[in-house]
């Protein structure tokens, strides 16, 4: 046991001492997917102190092809990605408590998973859940490692309160559409990419080598051989409401979140985003046509798959039938609409 | 025109004049994107208003969702 972790004290830069620090280390994983199996296992090997983990979906056969850990058993029973993490990692190192909840995060429950936190790493799929952690990060003062990947193309940055800008600050508005994994698709050695990133940055920040921080913002493509990093330190900006002079954390406003309600009697769930976000439904409709069936006219889109219907209206919001339940809803909303 | 997009030298048409018809040569419709020119960082301002020019050194980065 004593020899557990001798090859990662041997690295001089983490040591007994880093170790130590590790080993009190409070992580918190927000997405128990590709990205969130893959940071989870590795800080379990690597001996972190606790790691929360929250997930709001269940195993399906689709996501063996790159989701490590995860078995046909779990996809079998339909686990919650959660749970099924939790029993792997615990097999993999009991000194390490693991903490798992199946729950779609909101700034609410947000406020209470981050209590004790040291780091939060990003595993989601949706801009709506980073710009809340984003603001979370900023108003509790914990740092957070962005991390996203679509078809071969990935990308990672490390946020440090008070001294990088934000996701904000570098994004702006919360674009809605774009590719996901559903509607893209998505090569696991990408994923591996990318929780590289992530993890070694984790590594320098929970041993006390914060010196040795990347800085930069990454980005690679692994099909097109591109990479780029590039220095985004003067997109900080002062008047940025999330960390500005002045912040008012608005992605924690209950204005801004996306509202969901179950149509009784009619198996329906509709989703309105915060006001911001406007769809292009033309370009929508091309990237789901090879999905399902989609129809359009000028003030909605429909696409059909499996046993849900989704209809994408102008003003964003989205009725979603075949399904009562508001976490299937959202689940499916943002797979098909990002 | 010759540009060097993301460490890979890229041939197009002389009607791409500005850092704004390059992003939307190469990732149409796709709103979340940091764009560094010949080294500096543009603000979203001034996609639209810096001119590209032959042999320009352009990254370019593209926010995405999936994970």
């Amino acid at each position: 046991m004593e020899q557990r972790y001798s090859r990662q004290t041997l690295f001089s830069p983490i040591g007994t001492d880093g170790q130590r620090k590790l080993q009190h280390a409070h992580i918190l994983i927000i997405g128990a997917g590709a990205l969130g199996t893959s940071t989870a296992e590795m800080f379990t090997r690597a001996g972190a102190g606790k790691i929360t983990i929250a997930d709001r979906d269940y195993v399906e056969w689709s996501n063996l092809q790159r989701q490590q850990l995860y078995t046909e058993e779990d996809a079998q029973n339909r686990l919650p990605k959660a749970i099924a993490l939790k029993e792997k990692l615990e097999a993999i190192n009991q000194d390490v408590r693991i903490k798992a909840h199946v729950t779609d995060v909101t700034p609410w429950n947000l406020e209470e998973l981050i209590g004790g936190v040291d780091l939060m790493l990003d595993a989601t799929d949706n801009f709506e859940i980073r710009m809340i952690m984003n603001d979370i990060s900023q108003k509790h003062n914990i740092p957070w490692i962005y991390g996203a990947v679509v078809g071969s193309y990935g990308i990672s940055y490390t946020i440090i309160p008070g001294e990088t800008p934000c996701l904000h600050c570098m994004m702006e508005q919360v674009p809605l559409g774009g590719l996901t994994c559903d509607t893209a698709g998505i090569i696991s050695p990408i994923v591996q990419l990318v929780t590289a990133h992530q993890g070694a940055e984790a590594l320098k920040i929970l041993t006390g080598n914060r010196d040795a921080l990347r800085e930069n913002l990454v980005s690679f493509d692994l099909w097109s051989n591109q990479h780029s990093s590039i220095d985004v330190q003067m997109l900080k900006n002062d008047n940025c409401s999330s960390c500005g002079a002045s912040p008012s954390y608005p992605f924690l406003d209950y204005q801004n979140q996306t509202r969901t309600a179950v149509l009784c009697g009619r198996d329906t769930v509709q989703i309105r985003p915060s006001s911001t976000r406007k769809p292009d439904l033309k370009r929508t409709a091309e990237d789901l046509s090879p999905l399902g069936e989609v129809e359009q006219n000028p003030f909605l889109l429909s696409f059909s798959t499996g046993a849900n219907r989704l209809v994408l209206f102008q003003d964003g919001r989205v009725l979603v039938h075949g399904t009562s339940d508001i976490a299937e809803a959202r689940s499916l909303y943002h797979r098909y609409f990002g | 025109m010759e540009l060097l997009i993301n460490g890979t030298t890229v041939q197009l048409s002389n009607n791409i004049t500005t850092v704004s018809d390059v992003i939307d040569y190469f990732i149409p419709d796709r709103p979340a994107v940091v764009v560094e020119h010949n080294g500096n960082i543009l603000t979203k301002e001034n996609h639209s208003t810096v001119n590209v020019k032959d042999g320009d050194k352009i990254e370019l980065v593209n926010f995405v969702g999936g994970g």
